[in-house]
């Protein structure tokens, strides 16, 4: 009956089911912290929900629609992250137009995805940009501080670019699992990160003594780290023959990749807003701080993921 | 009709430029005065300053806001002074002449008067990008005819780097807006210009483009 009524949207049957699932262990969530919220009121908690709420039913409304649109989605988040990294960081008034130029390797690099070309969107920004963007600079005849800028940019756009587009590219392989159609990846891959930082931190929280990087983020711990990994490894390997082409124990080893480079994306740019002395990246989305701070981890576990797929099955 | 071309202005360029192409980080919105008279005591980088103040306000208040502008920049040519009069709204302020206080304030009280949000640029001039200019003792002989006017520091920081003075290419970046405490009834130019000083530090600690622009 669900099937039927739910039949407008334009998302394969097991990844719905998924999505459904999603939503009711946020409905879950939601009333542990109405609970919580009675015996002690916390404002950054309950925004924290609230954007989960906004960030989720964006995602499905935009899978719904279709293929393209969710690629579009994607583009604009690298947009969004790209331009919240360029915010933070040193940039010198002559690297405007240099910038101007990275922000429109976006467009490109979404394009090539959408076409399904993959021999560009593997090289666009590693090769061409990487040549190009410091001849940008050059022609702005600035010397003084050209290193760090050729550097500070071609950072932002491989991770805010060219990592990102990786989810958008998993759209386009052939499908191999039909059940779950090709958004079975994106919400395999969106869902484990997300939940693996949910899981690192929970284990953190109750169990944890042993800091694991004092000097990037005092509150990792060990206890966090092996709890989250070993968490979601279970729950990838269950997951991922619903969602993607991989067999139980590929999908064991899925979860070790991702709950690992999940960890190291998030320090990573841990370790940025340390060198800024800053705590958040933005405050686009209340209560998590900015889109970088949300979408840290993914970073890591979007190109891994996608060629840790890429080589086992297409 | 003024009203609501400003109103189609804000909802249909002003609002999609600065929330999308820019992008803001608001500290302490709640400190935004809604309802007139004010006075909005802005630092000043950019012509997007302007903007980013329209922007946080309810479409149904942003006639409220006047910018006090520089009558020798704003009315040099015909279609600029029509956009700055009839859309945008603003209070057009002569810099060079000798003028006494109450003339040259006299639209500036008019609009105390009339319950609207004066915004105003106490350095004069965008200068430098990113850079602050020592602010100017003029908004204070506007303020001594009105002294219960409250007067709200207002920081800005990163649009000096997404559109520049000079410069025609907006390039997008996120920009911080913070707001501080209104001051009120204060006693003297010296008093307070060392307050909105005081005021503007603090609220560029706040923002988390700050420390990132300056130049070495």
């Amino acid at each position: 009956m669900i099937n039927n009524a739910l039949s407008f949207l334009n998302i394969p049957q097991h990844s719905l089911h998924f999505m459904l699932l999603v939503l009711g262990l946020l409905t879950v969530a939601t009333a542990i912290q109405m609970i919580l919220a009675i015996k002690k009121p916390n404002l950054e908690l309950q925004q924290r929900v609230t954007s989960w709420w906004w960030i989720i039913g964006l995602l499905f409304l935009v899978f719904s629609i279709g293929t393209n649109t969710t690629i579009f989605f994607f583009g604009f988040i690298s947009f969004l992250a790209l331009k919240e990294f360029l915010s933070i960081v040193q940039t010198r008034q002559a690297d405007r137009n240099a910038i101007f130029w990275a922000y429109l390797s976006i467009p490109l690099q979404y394009y090539w995805v959408a076409i399904g070309w993959y021999g560009m969107f593997i090289i666009f920004i590693p090769v061409y940009m990487f040549l190009y963007l410091p001849l940008r600079l050059i022609l702005k005849g600035d010397t003084d501080g050209f290193i760090k800028s050729a550097g500070t940019l071609q950072w932002a756009v491989m991770l805010n670019v060219f990592a990102v587009s990786h989810i958008a590219y998993l759209l386009i392989l052939p499908e191999k699992n039909i059940a779950a159609g090709n958004i079975g990846l994106v919400i395999f891959l969106l869902f484990m990160t997300q939940f693996n930082d949910v899981s690192q931190y929970i284990w953190g929280k109750t169990l944890g003594k042993h800091k694991i990087l004092p000097k990037v983020s005092p509150n990792k711990t060990w206890e966090g780290f092996v709890g989250g990994l070993i968490t979601i490894t279970l729950v990838a390997g269950f997951i991922a023959p619903y969602l993607t082409p991989l067999s139980q124990i590929q999908g064991f080893t899925a979860g070790v990749l991702i709950s690992f480079s999940g960890f190291i994306g998030d320090v990573v740019i841990s370790s940025v807003k340390r060198d800024l002395h800053i705590k958040d990246c933005g405050n686009l989305l209340p209560g998590h701080g900015g889109i970088l701070d949300r979408i840290d981890s993914l970073i890591y576990t979007a190109p891994l993921f996608f060629h840790y797929i890429y080589y086992l099955h297409y | 009709m003024n009203r609501i071309i400003k109103i189609l202005f804000v909802l249909l360029i002003v609002r999609p430029v600065v929330l999308i192409i820019l992008g803001l980080n608001i500290h302490n919105r709640n400190k935004l005065p809604l309802n007139g008279p004010a006075i909005i005591a802005a630092n000043h980088n950019s012509h997007l300053d302007t903007m980013v103040l329209f922007s946080l306000y309810p479409l149904l208040q942003v006639h409220k806001l006047r910018p006090v502008a520089a009558a020798d920049y704003f009315l040099s040519n015909p279609l600029l002074a029509w956009f700055s009069i009839h859309v945008i709204g603003i209070i057009p302020l002569s810099r060079s002449g000798r003028k006494k206080p109450q003339v040259l304030f006299a639209e500036c009280h008019k609009a105390i008067d009339n319950g609207d949000i004066l915004i105003l640029f106490p350095e004069g001039t965008r200068g430098k990008p990113e850079e602050a200019s020592t602010l100017k003792k003029g908004i204070f002989h506007l303020v001594k005819e009105r002294p219960a006017t409250p007067i709200i520091p207002l920081v800005t920081h990163g649009l000096g780097r997404a559109l520049p003075k000079g410069e025609a290419l907006l390039v997008p970046f996120n920009c911080d807006i913070a707001i501080g405490d209104a001051l009120v009834e204060v006693e003297s130019s010296t008093e307070l210009l060392a307050e909105l000083t005081d005021s503007y530090a603090k609220l560029l600690n706040d923002c988390l483009t700050y420390n990132t622009t300056d130049e070495i």
